[in-house]
């Protein structure tokens, strides 16, 4: 098969993923982040570290139904990304959402249920990103493998932090269920051929 | 009082052009200079507060509108700011999309009904409804349940003179307002998003409570269709919810409505909707808000700041069960 070189195609794919982080720093400078500039970043942000995670889910079944091996190189880097949007997402919780002010933060993460699976699919995020070095992958082995299993916890988690959080229009995170369910499903149906081939 | 129809009455054809040209001129030039004098004099008087007052001037003006002591004097949200970032799920669900989709929305002709135990139910067309009333300018604090907040000079009819005038009998115990419900026109109506049409609803006394007023415009201006033309319920010691927008039905019933909300998420919202920074939304907590335009939060205060004319509605209610 005919594929572009992944390594040129890596850095166009990332530079254009940052392309949304440029533009809102550059809407925040310019002050255009609508009346409510706080609440817009954190759903831009939000919106953007959902995409790039299902992006980076997208790849292994890509790759198995194409045959293209290569395009594995750029599952990191989405998850990279994600994890990228998500943390600035979070620091803006932190910052301009809850300044500083602790007590509160706790008692939403205890309290509130959309909270409460935002932050444990960032915890997810992070020990993912922080165990995405080749390094870390040689010294956990086979455990890395089991480790990282954990994105789809964190996809799921992210769905349902979307879905918890709307008021009535659940439009957008029905859609982000939808395409999570097929590429989990895509999974499910290879091992279950993957076992009846070996089998047969 | 006449409002003009957007669309083709302009305020220029109330008054001459020119002498509206001039008197414009002229309080503008009042007005500058006015600011000025209290500027140089109070160093720290907000002179730009002053300045945001006008809309944009593309909506016809409202003339004769009295000024009320139960005006705030704080700064004012910014027109821009007021009239893009809605809530109004009939025209989509994203705070941009209401200015966009109700572009076209027609607010003539326009019949608003008063139905049930009053005296004299009828349907009026809406220009004939308002016209016996006086129009008043009532700057008050928004705050929406979802935690931002606005300061908004509205322009309307105090409630009360409605009630009195359409005469309700004893069996009145509560107000019950009704949306338009026109899915051709309004896009949100075509999902199941919420029960349409949108219901909100006010017990007696609160709707006679001075403060509460039908809306008619805002910003020196009729309402711009985002904001719930052509006439709107604002009571703001409540979560901005409860301002039912492009009325058509006010229903005077004797049992406690079934609002929108209400139906959609019963922890959530409760007939009263008073704010209240005690009692929390299950998804955020209520102490404190954002104004429109403002970068630090405030504590939010019990009864949006209006405690002293509403709080004795609630004397001896348990607010906490009484959300
Ligand atoms: C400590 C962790 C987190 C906290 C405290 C948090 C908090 C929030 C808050 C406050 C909102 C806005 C809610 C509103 O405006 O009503 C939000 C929206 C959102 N968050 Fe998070 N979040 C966290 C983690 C995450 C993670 C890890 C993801 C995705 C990977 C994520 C994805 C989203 C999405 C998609 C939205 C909705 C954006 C929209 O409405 O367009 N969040 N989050």
């Amino acid at each position: 098969m005919n594929t572009p070189p992944i390594g040129i195609l890596r850095r166009a794919l990332l530079a254009a993923a940052l392309v949304p982080a440029v533009m809102l720093a550059y809407d925040a400078y310019a002050g255009n982040l609508t009346a409510n500039p706080v609440e817009y970043l954190e759903n831009e942000t939000g919106d953007w570290a959902i995409i790039f995670l299902i992006a980076s889910l997208a790849i292994t079944p890509i790759r198995r139904l194409t045959g293209w091996n290569e395009v594995i190189r750029l599952r990191k880097m989405f998850g990279l990304v994600a994890y990228f949007y998500a943390a600035v997402h979070v620091v803006i919780w932190f910052t301009l959402v809850s300044f500083f002010d602790v007590a509160t933060m706790a008692e939403d993460i205890v309290k509130r249920p959309f909270i409460t699976v935002g932050m444990g699919t960032f915890l997810i995020l992070t020990a993912l990103a922080v165990t995405s070095t080749t390094g870390a992958i040689r010294r956990l082995g086979r455990r890395w493998q089991q480790l990282h299993r954990a994105v789809y916890v964190a996809a799921i988690g992210a769905v349902v932090h979307f879905w918890w959080l709307v008021k009535a229009d659940i439009t957008r995170p029905r859609q982000w269920a939808v395409v999570l369910t097929l590429l989990l499903g895509f999974r499910l149906w290879w091992m279950w051929r993957a076992r009846t081939l070996s089998r047969s | 009082m006449l409002i003009g129809k957007p669309a083709d009455i302009r305020y220029s054809e109330i008054t001459p052009r020119a002498t509206y040209l001039r008197r414009r001129e002229f309080l503008q030039a009042a007005s500058v200079a006015a600011v000025g004098t209290a500027a140089a004099l109070v160093p720290s008087l907000p002179a730009v507060a002053e300045a945001q007052v006008q809309g944009p001037g593309v909506l016809p003006k409202l003339p004769n509108v009295k000024t009320s002591a139960l005006s705030t004097t704080e700064k004012q949200s910014a027109y821009a700011d007021f009239s893009t970032y809605n809530n109004f799920y009939e025209f989509g669900t994203d705070k941009a999309s209401p200015a966009i989709n109700a572009k076209r929305f027609r607010t003539r002709p326009w019949k608003i009904a008063i139905e049930g135990h009053v005296a004299k139910p009828a349907a009026f067309d809406f220009d004939e409804f308002v016209k016996p009333y006086a129009l008043e300018e009532r700057i008050y604090r928004h705050r929406c349940v979802e935690t931002w907040a606005a300061v908004v000079p509205w322009i309307g009819i105090p409630m009360a003179d409605i009630v009195k005038r359409v005469e309700p009998t004893s069996k009145a115990k509560f107000i019950e307002f009704v949306t338009l419900f026109d899915p051709a026109q309004m896009p949100g109506q075509r999902d199941e998003i919420l029960q349409w049409p949108y219901i909100e609803g006010l017990r007696l006394d609160e709707a006679m409570n001075p403060l509460t007023i039908l809306a008619v415009g805002m910003y020196g201006e009729v309402l711009p269709n985002q904001d719930g033309a052509p006439i709107r319920l604002v009571v703001p010691w409540k979560y901005g919810f409860k301002g039912g927008k492009s009325l058509v039905k006010i229903r005077f019933v004797e049992s406690m409505p079934r609002s929108t909300w209400m139906i959609k998420e019963p922890p959530a919202y409760g007939f009263y909707a008073n704010v209240n920074p005690m009692v929390d939304h299950p998804r955020w907590s209520q102490t404190r808000e954002r104004r429109l335009g403002e970068f630090l939060p405030r504590r939010t205060t019990m009864f949006n700041g209006y405690a002293d004319q509403v709080a004795k509605l609630y004397a001896g209610m348990d607010l906490r069960r009484n959300y």
